[in-house]
């Protein structure tokens, strides 16, 4: 029973085994900071840190550096952008997003198109949209620990004032807290956030790990701090429950050449989104 | 010491706000035009006016997120620390969903603004539990806020301004969109709030009636200008006419306060004050 559903092997494989250090990392510093994310209305900001991390990603391809420093790169610079074009107005906040979506779209366009006619090959395409985390080098645990720790320590520090500037903007400043400066100090973090979160499951798919899980949190717990380990826990779940199927998906047709773990990490956050709707929100009982 | 004698007094009197000649002018139009008026520790004061009258930019300024032009706010006597105010502002709407009880809410005023995650603490949790009661608000302090009707949110936001123990207590239109008897049960507890905890309460609306019962005093705004002093003082034709520069009559019946136009020449203005003008009724 066992052995049928961990294929033989699972558990010696040096790539599943990376493969699950780095994604139960992402998960938990992505479920960190995907609950402020959700609360704040960010979520299309996020996504377009993502997908303009696609240009990062591919252009590190080009210039033979590890894809997570493009990701990285890339984001944060995009925040920035977004920051300066005004993202914390309401009425900025769309136009600011699109603007910086558009422009990272087109450069990824570029460089993924100079990766696939010099090196002859659509890996890097596949592997920059929609990620590969079997294929990970060893040499990334420790950048994605540091950097992992950096996002989540800085939601960790600005927890409280990070959540009264989130709740309401005029609480926070009648108490003067500098309202800007924590909303951009949290868009820094979720650049970091989404850049992780693009290395495992991919710049296009980056943003279900950050909000599925925390959105599916959110329902299920009335606790800001419950929140956050409640979307960890889901998001590390479906990670490691997404590598173990991609790994027994060697097996499976039409190709027996494996599904990609992305599908199943994004498919599982999704149900377990819908599953958590289907339990009536608790509100009044503990 | 000849002061033992005063003590009490003194500190019963004690000036929790003073506001000196201030003078406001945002984008060449003047919102506030040298208002001036001060508030004492346990009185419960009306700042009344009709929209655009100035009342939100007065809380600005009071709060310090806007500068004034001109003039001087002082609030507890000058050694102002960011907790002497409590603020109540005026919309506020959360998401159903928000994972936030109200006393995650209250706890938030207590050290919000502190860095890092809060620790478990038993006087932490006692300080909250005291606000929930205070409030009146056990039955519903353990659900999220978001899910909270109007009045039930009103009273989550006045624990959350009242529990960092301050000096001044600023509520920006908290009774607009209240029915008539949550609005009641609201001004009653702040007014027992204010005697109890020696709390200057200020809060602003368009109505003024259903604060006449507990009003110790009135700030009326008008274009800007302010008429201060009890709801007899200010609340007289001449006064109120003098302050909206045309003529207008105060009538009182039934226990209300209705403010109408006189038959003036400025017919905009007029209109202003039948509209949406302080103590304007419908009616029934």
């Amino acid at each position: 029973m066992v052995a049928a559903i961990f294929e033989p092997g699972f558990f010696s494989s040096s790539s599943v085994q990376l493969a699950a250090a780095v994604g139960a990392i992402v998960a938990i510093v992505t479920g960190c900071v995907g609950v402020f994310t959700v609360i704040r209305g960010q979520s299309f900001a996020g996504e377009a840190l993502g997908d303009v991390g696609a240009a990062g990603g591919s252009s590190a391809y080009l210039a033979g550096v590890a894809p997570l420093w493009g990701f990285m790169a890339v984001a944060v610079a995009a925040a920035g952008v977004m920051e300066l074009i005004g993202i914390q107005r309401t009425r900025g906040r769309d136009l600011a997003t699109g603007i910086v979506l558009g422009a990272g779209f087109g450069l990824a366009a570029l460089f993924l198109y100079l990766g696939t006619t010099y090196d002859n090959t659509t890996g890097a395409t596949v592997t920059v949209l929609f990620g590969s985390i079997f294929a990970l080098n060893t040499s990334i645990l420790p950048l994605v620990a540091a950097f992992g720790a950096l996002a989540t320590g800085m939601i960790l520090l600005l927890y409280r004032p990070l959540l009264l500037a989130s709740v309401s903007p005029e609480l926070a400043s009648a108490r003067r807290l500098p309202v800007r400066l924590i909303g951009g100090l949290y868009l820094l973090a979720m650049a970091l956030a989404v850049a992780l979160s693009a290395v495992t499951i991919g710049a296009i798919l980056s943003t279900a790990l950050l909000v599925g899980p925390a959105a599916t949190a959110l329902h299920l717990t009335r606790r800001p701090g419950r929140a956050i380990l409640t979307a960890g826990l889901i998001g590390v779940g479906a990670m490691w429950l997404g590598i173990l199927l991609a790994y027994d998906s060697y097996d499976w047709p039409p190709l027996h050449h494996g599904w990609p773990v992305s599908f199943f990490v994004v498919t599982i956050v999704l149900l377990a989104y819908i599953a958590s709707r289907a339990i009536p929100a608790r509100t009044r009982q503990t | 010491m000849t002061t033992d004698v005063l003590a009490p007094t003194t500190t019963a009197r004690a000036t929790a706000l003073s506001v000196e000649d201030v003078s406001v002018r945002l984008g060449g139009r003047t919102v506030l035009d040298h208002v001036g008026f001060s508030l004492k520790a346990g009185e419960f004061t009306g700042l009344i006016g009709s929209n655009g009258a100035g009342k939100t930019t007065l809380f600005k300024v009071i709060l310090g997120v806007q500068p004034v032009t001109s003039g001087r706010i002082t609030v507890a006597g000058g050694q102002r620390s960011d907790r002497d105010i409590g603020y109540v502002p005026q919309k506020f709407l959360l998401d159903p969903d928000m994972p936030l009880r109200g006393r995650d809410l209250i706890a938030l005023g207590l050290d919000g603004q502190k860095l890092g995650v809060p620790l478990p603490s038993r006087t932490r949790r006692a300080r909250v539990e005291e606000m929930v009661e205070a409030v009146d608000a056990r039955e519903f302090a353990d659900a999220r806020v978001g899910r909270l009707s109007g009045g039930e949110q009103q009273r989550i936001l006045i624990a959350h301004a009242l529990i960092s123990r301050p000096k001044l207590l600023l509520l920006d239109e908290p009774l607009a969109n209240l029915d008539l008897h949550a609005a009641q049960d609201v001004v009653g507890l702040l007014s027992r709030i204010a005697s109890e905890q020696r709390i200057a309460v200020l809060i602003s609306a368009h109505e003024m009636n259903p604060l006449l019962p507990v009003m110790d005093r009135i700030v009326y705004l008008a274009a800007g200008r302010a008429a201060t002093g009890t709801v007899d003082e200010v609340v007289r034709s001449e006064v109120l006419s003098k302050l909206y520069g045309h003529h207008v009559d105060v009538l009182r019946v039934h226990g209300r306060v209705i403010v109408v136009a006189g038959t003036g020449h400025d017919e905009h203005a007029a209109d202003d004050i039948v509209d949406d003008g302080p103590g304007a009724v419908e009616i029934v």
